[in-house]
């Protein structure tokens, strides 16, 4: 199909137009991006009196420190239980949001709020609720038997991470799974019913199939959410601790710039996230543009 | 096999709506009734009642004798063809077609057979691995029959099974369906508007109008003896023209004493039905009529003008060699025998 084209008489005029997007996008991604690739091959003594050319002996230096592979890891398991938590939260309540008829918007509305809630307010709220001395939420644990306490147990303040970082994007998965259910024919359910299905069955073998490319594309921003927007959760939360239980990439690549002033190692970190979220994308788009195989 | 009983059906929706006040028809074991009347006359509604897809808000529905109001659409025994087919897009044909049985945890070989027994009924063998996406419009129709004929229902319930197919399809499939159900003997309830369809298919007819019955009867019954103006329009293709006329002891005029029949009435004024295929070229007719525009079909034609008597439109089927050309005035004459009168104000049949 041909689409219509517009043609200019003047010659500026369609540069002129487009100047801004790529003005801001060379501002705020090609030229820090590029002085991140360019930082990680350099060595900068602290006080920053003194730069060295390196190589690649930064990214070098990176895999062979533990304490960088265990955040890498540390970071796998954190985005794992926050896509899944999340997405399976989420799931949940669009196949009850789908079910109801009355006031359904109201119900819809109040479920989206969070999303509203930027990631350190979020995570001040949920510090609060599970503060060991103060929280109501550790207390109900503690009446449970439960002895909460994430400034000292890993365990606790990975959790608490999780929740913080799941509860947030909870309602956008929400959004995506509600649309993708309503759009599956009300007439396949029904043929599902008759067909001796009963709500469970025609879930698993008819809904949540059909569900498949929005369970997809949720994936990857989830996990794109987990790797690269949390910074502030765990920065209002935990800080990291205990010890390095909780330290993410992306919270360690403003640790050891800011506070180990090592910013050939941060911008080395930087640049493998980059590349990892270049990645991510182009998975994306190639299945996005296909859509998942049903 | 079984019969279906409906027996003061209400239906009232959610804020008021009464989309059936309350509707009383009787099925019996291998009959195909076919519901017909324009949209939103609660036919669709009344058939998604008997699968049980919709709330029954009074009467009582039973099928064999055993009463399904509070049933699952499970647990009916009923099968049913959506108009857009409903296939299980991420399904092969097979699954699509074994998937009840599996609910119904029929053992593996079963299932095998009975797919491709009905697969080899509906021609159906070799697609059996294909997605519904990979099939024509009329295959994928012919997959949702083969899934409703797999389960060996007691009743099949056809909802515009035919309405996204093009005309020389939906024929061919018209008599399939036809074929299969007399085959199979299985009662089945068929909602359509179409009128055509509704005729060649059904052993009852049920002509629905604002959720009411207006009729029930065998399809030429229907035709012949309509019961009400609605009916008598509803039912034939071109539709029944109506002319205003007087039916008194001098017998039947129209206009200013044009006669259509000598024998004496006692109803009054009129509304006279006379259907076009019922109307004849005679010059020594009692009508005249104005040819407007003119309709050949090969071994027939259809004309559409005025009656200059009375002013009222008409058409009329003539076979080929008679008609006219446009603009001509033409006499014509119709057998008494074939008049219907109607009820002007109530729209009733009066003889």
């Amino acid at each position: 199909m041909r689409t219509k084209r517009v043609t200019f008489r003047h010659r500026w005029l369609p540069y002129l137009l487009v100047a801004p997007q790529i003005v801001i996008t060379a501002v705020f991604f090609l030229w820090p991006a590029s002085q991140a690739i360019y930082q990680s091959v350099l060595r900068e003594d602290a006080f920053g009196l003194k730069t060295e050319f390196v190589g690649l002996a930064n990214f070098e230096r990176l895999f062979s420190d533990s304490a960088y592979l265990e955040s890498f890891w540390t970071t796998i398991v954190f985005s794992a239980l926050v896509a899944g938590l999340s997405m399976g939260i989420a799931l949940v309540l669009a196949v009850m949001a789908d079910r109801v008829i009355k006031s359904a918007l109201v119900y819809r509305t109040v479920l989206i709020w969070p999303y509203a809630v930027a990631p350190a307010i979020a995570g001040v709220l949920w510090w609060f609720l599970f503060n060991p001395t103060i929280g109501i939420g550790a207390y109900a644990m503690g009446q449970l038997g439960y002895d909460w306490n994430h400034f000292q147990d890993g365990n606790d303040a990975m959790a608490l991470i999780v929740i913080a970082a799941a509860w947030r994007q909870v309602s956008y998965n929400f959004l995506f799974f509600l649309a993708g259910l309503q759009a599956i024919p009300r007439s396949l359910i029904e043929a599902a019913a008759i067909d001796n299905a009963g709500p469970f069955k025609r879930f698993w073998s008819i809904q949540l199939p059909l569900l498949s490319p929005t369970v997809f594309f949720l994936l990857v921003v989830n996990v794109v959410y987990a790797f690269f927007e949390t910074f502030g959760i765990v920065h209002a939360t935990t800080g990291g601790g205990p010890g390095n239980e909780t330290v993410i990439l992306v919270y360690k690549v403003w640790r050891d710039a800011f506070e180990g002033l090592n910013l050939g190692s941060s911008a080395a970190q930087s640049v493998i996230l980059m590349v990892i979220v270049i990645a991510l994308t182009a998975i994306q788009f190639r299945y996005i543009e296909r859509r998942v195989e049903y | 096999m079984a019969d279906i009983t409906l027996n003061h059906i209400r239906k009232v929706y959610p804020g008021g709506v009464e989309a059936i006040p309350g509707l009383s028809v009787d099925i019996e074991d291998g009959e195909l009734c076919v519901l017909v009347g324009p949209s939103g006359c609660g036919k669709s509604t009344l058939l998604r009642m008997v699968a049980g897809l919709e709330e029954v808000t009074g009467g009582e529905i039973s099928i064999g004798g055993r009463k399904v109001n509070d049933l699952e659409p499970a647990d009916r025994d009923i099968a049913m063809v959506f108009q857009n087919y409903a296939l299980y897009p991420h399904m092969s044909v097979y699954e699509n077609m074994a998937y009840g049985l599996k609910n119904q945890g029929t053992p593996k070989a079963e299932i095998r057979e009975r797919v491709n027994e009905a697969a080899g009924i509906l021609g159906l063998a070799d697609f059996l691995e294909r997605k519904p996406r990979q099939l024509s419009g009329g295959q994928r129709q012919r997959v949702a029959m083969g899934r409703a004929i797999v389960r060996k229902p007691q009743v099949f319930l056809f909802d515009e099974p035919l309405s996204n197919l093009d005309a020389k399809l939906r024929m061919k499939t018209r008599v399939e369906i036809r074929d299969l159900q007399q085959r199979l003997k299985t009662t089945a309830i068929y909602v359509t508007h179409d009128q055509s369809e509704a005729m060649t298919l059904a052993d009852k007819l049920v002509v629905m109008n604002a959720g009411r019955i207006e009729q029930v009867g065998p399809p030429i019954a229907l035709y012949e003896r309509p019961a009400t103006k609605f009916v008598a329009e509803f039912i034939g293709s071109p539709p029944m023209n109506f002319i205003p006329g007087h039916a008194g002891a001098d017998g039947v005029t129209i206009g200013e004493g044009v006669k259509l029949d000598d024998r004496p009435h006692q109803h009054g004024e009129v509304s006279v039905g006379i259907r076009p295929e019922h109307l004849v070229r005679d010059t020594a007719g009692p009508l005249s009529v104005d040819v407007r525009v003119v309709e050949r079909l090969g071994a027939s034609g259809n004309v559409y003008g005025w009656v200059e008597q009375t002013g009222s439109e008409l058409v009329a089927s003539l076979t080929d060699a008679t008609l006219p050309q446009p603009g001509e005035t033409m006499r014509m004459s119709v057998d008494p025998a074939m008049l219907h009168l109607f009820d002007r104000e109530t729209g009733d049949r009066l003889d």
